[in-house]
This record gives C-alpha cells, sequence and structure tokens, in this order.
C-alpha cells in the first residue's frame, strides 16, 4: 500500500513539475485523475510492488552521483585528448572484470556507469562478470573500476 | 553578466566535446571504439549545452523559470539513465552479429 501511494505522489510531483498548472482547478484534477489511473493500470499489471527500488537507495545515489560526473568529465578530457592527437593512440582490448554488487540494480548501476564514462563499454554480464571493451589499455588498469565497484555497492548496501 | 559568461562558456565547452565526439566517428577504425566517442556527445556534451541553457533560464520563482531549469535537469537525467543502455545494446548487437573488435598494438611507449 505504501508503494502504491509513493508511486502515486512521484507520478504527481513529476506532473506537475513538467506541466507547471498549479492554478487550474479542473487541469489538476485531470493530473491527479491520470496519476490515479496509471498507479491503478501498474498495479493491476503487478508492477508497483515488486519492481520498486528502495528510497534509501535514492539518497546515497545523490552522494554517488557527484563523483561519477568528476569521473565521467576526466573521462571525456581523455577520449578527447585521444581523438584529437594525430597518431591516434588507440590500443582497443577486451576485458572481463569481477563485481561486488549483489543485488541485479547495483550491477545495472555499475554496468551503466562504466559505459557513462567513455572509453570503456560494457558489452555483457554474466553473474558477477562484466565484460568491458576500452578505447585504450590504460583505461582499465583497474584502479577507477575498483573504486567504482567499492562506491556502487556502498550505494546498494542494506537495500 | 557573470552567469551569462560562465552559461556560454559551459555551452561552448558542450559544443566542442559533440564536435570531437563526432570527429573521433569518423576517425576510429570499427564499431566499438566509434561507439566510446558517440559516447562523449551524449554525455558531457549534451550535459553541459544543458547546464549552460538551465543557467540562462535560472531558478526565479516569480516567473517560473525554475520550472524550466527542472525540466532542462530532467532531460539530463533521463540521457543519463538511456544513453548507456543505448550503447550497451549497440554493442551486444555488435558482439552478437560476430563484428570481431580490432586491436591495436601502437607498440611500446605510452599509447
Amino acid at each position: 500500500m505504501a508503494r502504491i501511494v509513493g508511486l502515486w505522489v512521484i507520478l504527481f510531483a513529476t506532473w506537475l513539475l513538467l506541466s507547471g498548472h498549479w492554478d487550474s482547478a479542473l487541469l489538476v484534477g485531470f493530473g491527479v485523475g491520470s496519476c490515479a489511473l496509471t498507479v491503478y493500470i501498474a498495479n493491476r499489471m503487478d508492477v508497483a510492488d515488486h519492481e520498486g527500488v528502495s528510497i534509501y537507495w535514492v539518497g546515497r545515489f545523490l552522494l554517488y552521483l557527484p563523483w561519477l560526473l568528476k569521473e565521467i568529465l576526466i573521462a571525456n578530457i581523455n577520449v578527447a585528448k585521444v581523438i584529437l592527437s594525430p597518431k591516434l593512440p588507440i590500443s582497443p582490448i577486451m576485458v572481463v572484470f569481477g563485481s561486488t554488487q549483489k543485488t541485479d540494480l547495483g550491477r545495472v548501476l555499475y554496468a551503466n556507469s562504466i559505459t557513462l564514462t567513455p572509453g570503456t563499454i560494457t558489452t555483457g554480464v554474466e553473474g558477477d562478470q562484466l565484460e568491458i571493451h576500452a578505447l585504450t589499455w590504460k583505461d582499465v588498469d583497474g584502479r577507477e573500476e575498483d573504486e567504482m565497484d567499492q562506491r556502487v555497492s556502498i550505494v546498494e548496501r542494506v537495500s | 553578466m557573470v552567469w551569462d559568461v560562465l552559461s556560454w562558456l559551459s555551452i561552448l565547452a558542450g559544443l566542442f566535446f559533440i564536435l570531437v565526439g563526432g570527429i573521433g566517428v569518423l576517425r576510429f577504425p570499427d564499431v566499438y571504439t566509434r561507439l566510446h566517442a558517440a559516447g562523449m556527445t551524449d554525455t558531457m556534451g549534451a550535459g553541459l549545452v544543458l547546464v549552460g541553457l538551465s543557467i540562462q533560464s535560472g531558478l526565479s520563482f516569480q516567473s517560473g523559470e525554475w520550472l524550466i531549469t527542472v525540466r532542462l535537469m530532467m532531460i539530463w537525467a533521463f540521457l543519463l539513465f538511456t544513453s548507456p543502455i543505448a550503447t550497451h545494446a549497440l554493442a551486444r548487437a555488435a558482439l552478437h552479429g560476430k563484428v570481431e573488435p580490432i586491436r591495436v598494438d601502437v607498440g611500446g611507449g605510452d599509447a
């Protein structure tokens, strides 16, 4: 029940932010109605209760985000240097990493974080092994990946 | 004034990353390396342009401009969630289609 109410609150907050109609009672009423209909359908489809994300995730994810953005910036500058250097110093390589996440969602977050940082792309996930394609061998020397792995594991802990 | 300069710097930096990403797509040799270049345009490129636009729209509550800023940031958030999935799907499809990733040996040195 709490999840159903939570889903409705988040949907309605999104509706308000996207529409910007606070004043017209009719429009707000339609917004309330469409959110309620969506929650009803989600509930009927049985997705409201099982695929929810723990609210504790959100706070720790927001703490993780600035670090991720910093990493993305650094990686972007590195890849830009590679692209702009006349010799095109690339050494593409495929590697397999282990990951320490316990939940599927944590693994998704880790794999997507790796893909988001330019220079590394997750090409496959099997169990806790991630297959990664890297632009240069320097991109996968392991240090950033280990730190990212630990930080993602902190985000998903006790969820 | 200061904010105008900041927003222009941000937009121009974003355009620079998009341009370099485009050059990279042309210069790199195969699908997988090109994905790395394409990834630049939708993380930093689009991100910095959106940040610059947000600075332009500002956080003024009276005129309701903060709503535009919130929407711009939501666009970025959706990009951050969807673009790695698209990149991953492309790479996976290429692997599934038996496209061998090329290996370039730069041969010693600090490649």
